[in-house]
C-alpha cells in the first residue's frame, strides 16, 4: 500500500508498472453468471501521475473488467450504434438535412461507452460539442438524438440546440457545450452539488462524481486550471478526462501545447493516462477513477484517442495530418475492432451474433432518419421559450411593432 | 397576393407555413408592402455580389491599378501590407499560419516566416492579454479571434486591460498598435455560437474602437486604418461576406478614415443606418423604397465607437426620418445609442419616430434565424412605415 509521501518517493521515478504488486486490487463488480475476466496489460494502458506531495493511497486500476456475453453485446451494440450514427449524420450533413456545426465522434467511442459503463445515471457528465455519442450512451433515444441534429421538434432539445447541444435531464448528461473549455469548471461546480447533496442535504456518503470531457485543445483553456484548483481545495468528486484525439481543429498537440502529458497537468492533482482505444481499459480506469474521486477527490484522466473524421463538416481532415496516419489507426488500433477480436476470441460471443447487431443498429438509425424528416421543424411559438423561467416573458421583436411571448 | 420564396425559406414552405415575416403584436397590414405596385420577385436572388459605389473623395479606384478580390482577399491584403511595412506587425490566433479557418491569414507565414504569423493554443483571455503585452512594448500585434462569440473569454482583457491601460498609466503607457480581428453575424445556420454580433458589448467601453467593414475596399481601407491607429481596435468582420462580397480593390495600401460614416446613396426622405452584412440587406430594402417613390439615404456607419454623431445627425436634421437596422438583439443594440442621440440632438427636425429594426430578444436561434434576422421587407416595411407616419 501507498501510504506517505515517503513510501512513494522511496519508489523512485514513477513507473507505477512496478507499483502493480503494491497496490491493493479493486472488487470488480459482479456481473453474474458466464463472466469472462478480460486482463488488461496496465504496463501498456496506463500511465500515472501522482504530485510530489501526495498524501496516502493512490492505487491503480485492477488490470482486468469481467463481462459476460450480454454485456458484451449490450457494449459492442453501443459503440457499433455510434460508428452508424455518425457515418449516417455525415451523409445526411451532405444531403444538407443536417446543417450549421457538427462534429462527429467516430474513433473515440470507447471513451463514452466505456464510461458509461463503469458509472451509473447518478453520477453527472458534461462534456464539449461532440456530444451525440454520450447522449446515445446515457439513454437518449437514437430518434431524438438524430432529431436535434437534424433540427426537428422531435430533437431531444426540441430542436432548438442543434448537434452541438444535446442534454439528458433524466440521466444526469448536462450537454452539449459549444464553447471550448468553458464546461470543465461547470462540471468541478456540478461535483461540489453532488458533494453537497451527500453531505449537508441527505447526509449520507458520497456515492456520486461528475466526469468533466474536454479536448487536449481545449486543455490549453485558462479555466481548466481554476476548475483544477477549486476542485483540490474542496476535494471535489471532480474527474477531469482530457480526450486527447491528437488534434484540436488543426492543430496537433505538439504545436498547441507546452507539455502533452495532459494527465500531469493537474500538477498537485493525480493524473492517469489510458489507451482508450481499449475499451476494457477505458472502463477499468473509470471505475477506479470514481472510487478515487469519492474517497480522495479530484483525478485528471488522459483518454488517448483518435478522430477519423475532420474536425468538423467543413474539416475534409486530410490536410494536417496523412491518410496514412488515419489507416493506420483504423486498422490497427480500431475501438470496436479490438474489442470485437477480444470477445470474439474468448468465445463468448459469434462473429454473426455481432453482424446482427450491426444490421440491427443500421435499421435502427435509418428508422431514426426517416421519423426524423417526418417530424415537423421547431414550432413558432417556440421562439420566446426557454430564455427566461418567468411564467410570461415578452420579447421585442424585430420592430416595436411586433413581440413575442412564451 | 404576394407570393414570395426566398433563399433558404423553400424549405417551410412546403409545409404550408408563413413565408415571410413572424407573429406580430399588432399585425401589420400586408398591402402596406405595395405588392401590386412592385416586383417582388426580383428581390429574391438576394444578391451578394452588389459592389458599392465608392466616395470619390475617401479612394479612387478609377485612376489607380486595381484587382478583383473577395472580402477574405482584402483582409489578407492588408495584413500583409502592413507587415511588409512595419517589422513590428505579428499576426497570430488559432490556426492563422495555416490561413484561418476562413483562409484570412492565407500564406502569410509563407510570406513572412513563424515568427510573423503563427498559430496560438486556443486560449482567448492569453491571445488577449498576450497581445495586449506586446503592444505595450510598442509593437503591432494583431490577434485573431476565430470567431466574434468566442470573445468572450477575452473580455476582461480587452475591457479592463487593452482599454484602461493608457488612462490609468497616466500615458505612460498605451496599447494603440493592437488590432483584434473577429469574424461576426449571421451566416445561416451557423446557430447559437457562429452568429453573433457583438459590438455593442464592446461599445460600452470607452478607450477602445470598434470597426465594422461590409466589402472588399471597405475591409482593406478599414483594417490598414485600424493597424496603424495609435488606439487598440476591434476590427470586426461580417463572415457571410468573406466569399460573397467581391470586388475591385486598389493594389497599393490605403486607408479609409476610422470614426467617419459613409453616405452611400444621398436621399431626401428617410435616414437609413446600418453597418456590417446589414447594409446589403438595407440597399435592397432602399431598393424598394425607391419603387414606391421613396427617397433614401443610406448610411454605413463603419466605425461603431467612437461614432460618427456629425454625419448621422446633419442627415436626419434633413430627412426627419430615420430607421436603424442592425443584426444584434433589439433591446441595447447600438442602435438604441443612435436613436437616443438622434433624439437629443434632432428632435425638433423629427417627423416621425426613429425606428430600430433589429434581431430579437432572443439568443440566435438555430432553427428560427430566419424569423430573427431583420429581413430586407422587414427593413422596407418599416421605411414606410416612417414615412407615411
Ligand atoms: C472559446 C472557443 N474558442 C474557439 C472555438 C472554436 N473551436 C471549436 S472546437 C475547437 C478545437 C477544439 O479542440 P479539442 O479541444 O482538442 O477538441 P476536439 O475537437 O478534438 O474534440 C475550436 C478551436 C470555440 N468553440 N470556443
Ligand atoms: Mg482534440
Amino acid at each position: 500500500m501507498l501510504k506517505s509521501v515517503n513510501t512513494l518517493r522511496s519508489l523512485g521515478a514513477r513507473t507505477f508498472g512496478q507499483q502493480i504488486a503494491l497496490q491493493r486490487s479493486y472488487a470488480k463488480k459482479s456481473t453474474g453468471d458466464g463472466a469472462h475476466t478480460f486482463a488488461i496489460d496496465s504496463k501498456k494502458a496506463y500511465a500515472f501521475h501522482v504530485p510530489h506531495n501526495y498524501q496516502g493511497e493512490l492505487g491503480q486500476p485492477s488490470g482486468e473488467v469481467a463481462l459476460n456475453k450480454q454485456e458484451c453485446l449490450d457494449l459492442y451494440r453501443m459503440m457499433s450504434l455510434i460508428r452508424r450514427f455518425e457515418l449516417v449524420s455525415d451523409q445526411q450533413y451532405k444531403q444538407r438535412n443536417i446543417r450549421g456545426f457538427c462534429h462527429l465522434y467516430s474513433g473515440q467511442e470507447a471513451i463514452c461507452v466505456g464510461m458509461e459503463k463503469a458509472i451509473t445515471r447518478q453520477d453527472a457528465i458534461i462534456t464539449a460539442y461532440r456530444d451525440h455519442g454520450y447522449q446515445l450512451c446515457r439513454g437518449g433515444s437514437t430518434e431524438s438524438t438524430m432529431g436535434e441534429l437534424i433540427g426537428r421538434a422531435n430533437g431531444c432539445s426540441k430542436g432548438k440546440g442543434g448537434s452541438m447541444h444535446m442534454y439528458l435531464a433524466e440521466s444526469n448528461f448536462y450537454g452539449g457545450n459549444g464553447i471550448v473549455g468553458a464546461q470543465v469548471p461547470v462540471g468541478a461546480g456540478l461535483a461540489f452539488a453532488l458533494q453537497y447533496y451527500a453531505k449537508v442535504v441527505n447526509k449520507t456518503d458520497l456515492k456520486n462524481v461528475s466526469f468533466s470531457c474536454y479536448g487536449d485543445g481545449a486543455a490549453n483553456q485558462g479555466q481548466v486550471f481554476e476548475a483544477f484548483n477549486m476542485a483540490k481545495l474542496w476535494n471535489l468528486p471532480s474527474i477531469f478526462v482530457c480526450e486527447n484525439n491528437k488534434y484540436g481543429m488543426g492543430t496537433s498537440v505538439q504545436r498547441s501545447s507546452g507539455s502533452t502529458e495532459y494527465y500531469k497537468r493537474g500538477d498537485y492533482i493525480p493524473g492517469i493516462r489510458v489507451d482508450a482505444m481499449d475499451i476494457f481499459a477505458v472502463i477499468d480506469a473509470c471505475r477506479w477513477a470514481k472510487e478515487h474521486a469519492i474517497k480522495n477527490g479530484p483525478l485528471v484522466m488522459e483518454m488517448e484517442t483518435y478522430r477519423y473524421y475532420g474536425h468538423s463538416m467543413s474539416d475534409p481532415g486530410v490536410t494536417y495530418r496523412s491518410k496514412d496516419e488515419i489507416q493506420e489507426v483504423r486498422k490497427h488500433r480500431d475501438p470496436i475492432i479490438r474489442f470485437k477480436d477480444r470477445i470474439v476470441s474468448a468465445g463468448l460471443v459469434t462473429e454473426d451474433e455481432l453482424k446482427a447487431l450491426d444490421q440491427d443498429v443500421k435499421k435502427e438509425v435509418d428508422e431514426a432518419v426517416e421519423k426524423t424528416l417526418a417530424s415537423p421543424l421547431p414550432d413558432d411559438s417556440e421562439i420566446a421559450k426557454d430564455i427566461l423561467a418567468d411564467e410570461k416573458y415578452t420579447c421585442k421583436g424585430r420592430t416595436i411593432y411586433e413581440s413575442y411571448t412564451n | 397576393m404576394l407570393n414570395l420564396v426566398r433563399p433558404g425559406r423553400n424549405v417551410l414552405s412546403h409545409l404550408g407555413r408563413r413565408l415571410y415575416s413572424s407573429q406580430s403584436a399588432v399585425s401589420f397590414d400586408r398591402t402596406e408592402l405595395d405588392s401590386d405596385k412592385i416586383d417582388f420577385k426580383k428581390y429574391l436572388n438576394f444578391n451578394h455580389e452588389i459592389v458599392y459605389n465608392y466616395t470619390k473623395e475617401e479612394i479612387d479606384v478609377e485612376n489607380v491599378p486595381t484587382h478583383k478580390t473577395n472580402m477574405c482577399g482584402a483582409i489578407n491584403e492588408a495584413m500583409r501590407h502592413a507587415m511588409e511595412k512595419d517589422e513590428k506587425a505579428v499576426v497570430f490566433g488559432e490556426d492563422v499560419a495555416f490561413g484561418g479557418v476562413f483562409r484570412c491569414t492565407i500564406d502569410l507565414m509563407e510570406k513572412f516566416g513563424k515568427d510573423r504569423c503563427f498559430n496560438t493554443p486556443l486560449c482567448e483571455q492569453g491571445i488577449a492579454g498576450f497581445a495586449i503585452g506586446m503592444a505595450a512594448m510598442g509593437y503591432k500585434p494583431i490577434a485573431e479571434f476565430q470567431f466574434a462569440d468566442y470573445i468572450y473569454p477575452a473580455f476582461d482583457q480587452i475591457v479592463n486591460e487593452a482599454a484602461k491601460y493608457r488612462y490609468r498609466s497616466g500615458n505612460l503607457f498605451n496599447v494603440g498598435g493592437l488590432t483584434m480581428r473577429a469574424p461576426c453575424s449571421a451566416v445561416g445556420h451557423g446557430g447559437h455560437y457562429h452568429s453573433q454580433s457583438p459590438e455593442a458589448f464592446f461599445a460600452h467601453v470607452p478607450g477602445i474602437k470598434v470597426v465594422v467593414a461590409r466589402n472588399p475596399v471597405q475591409a482593406k481601407g478599414l483594417l490598414l486604418s485600424c493597424i496603424e491607429d495609435d488606439n487598440p481596435v476591434l476590427f470586426l468582420e461580417p463572415k457571410k461576406l468573406y466569399r460573397l462580397s467581391a470586388s475591385t480593390v486598389p493594389d497599393d495600401a490605403y486607408y479609409l478614415p476610422l470614426s467617419k460614416a459613409e453616405i452611400i446613396k444621398k436621399g431626401t426622405h428617410v435616414t437609413v443606418i446600418g453597418w456590417a452584412s446589414q447594409m446589403y440587406v438595407l440597399e435592397e430594402a432602399v431598393k424598394m423604397a425607391e419603387e414606391v417613390g421613396i427617397d433614401c439615404e443610406l448610411i454605413d456607419l463603419r466605425t461603431i465607437l467612437p461614432w460618427d454623431v456629425e454625419t448621422v445627425i446633419n442627415s436626419v436634421s434633413k430627412t426627419g426620418r430615420c430607421v436603424i437596422a442592425h443584426e444584434a438583439p433589439h433591446t441595447n443594440g447600438f442602435g438604441a445609442e443612435l436613436a437616443a442621440t438622434i433624439q437629443e440632438k434632432c428632435f425638433l427636425n423629427l417627423e416621425a419616430p426613429v425606428i430600430r429594426v433589429c434581431g430579437l430578444d432572443t439568443p440566435f436561434p438555430l432553427v428560427h434565424e430566419k424569423y430573427y434576422v431583420p429581413d430586407n421587407l422587414k427593413c422596407f416595411e418599416m421605411i414606410k412605415k416612417v414615412v407615411n407616419y
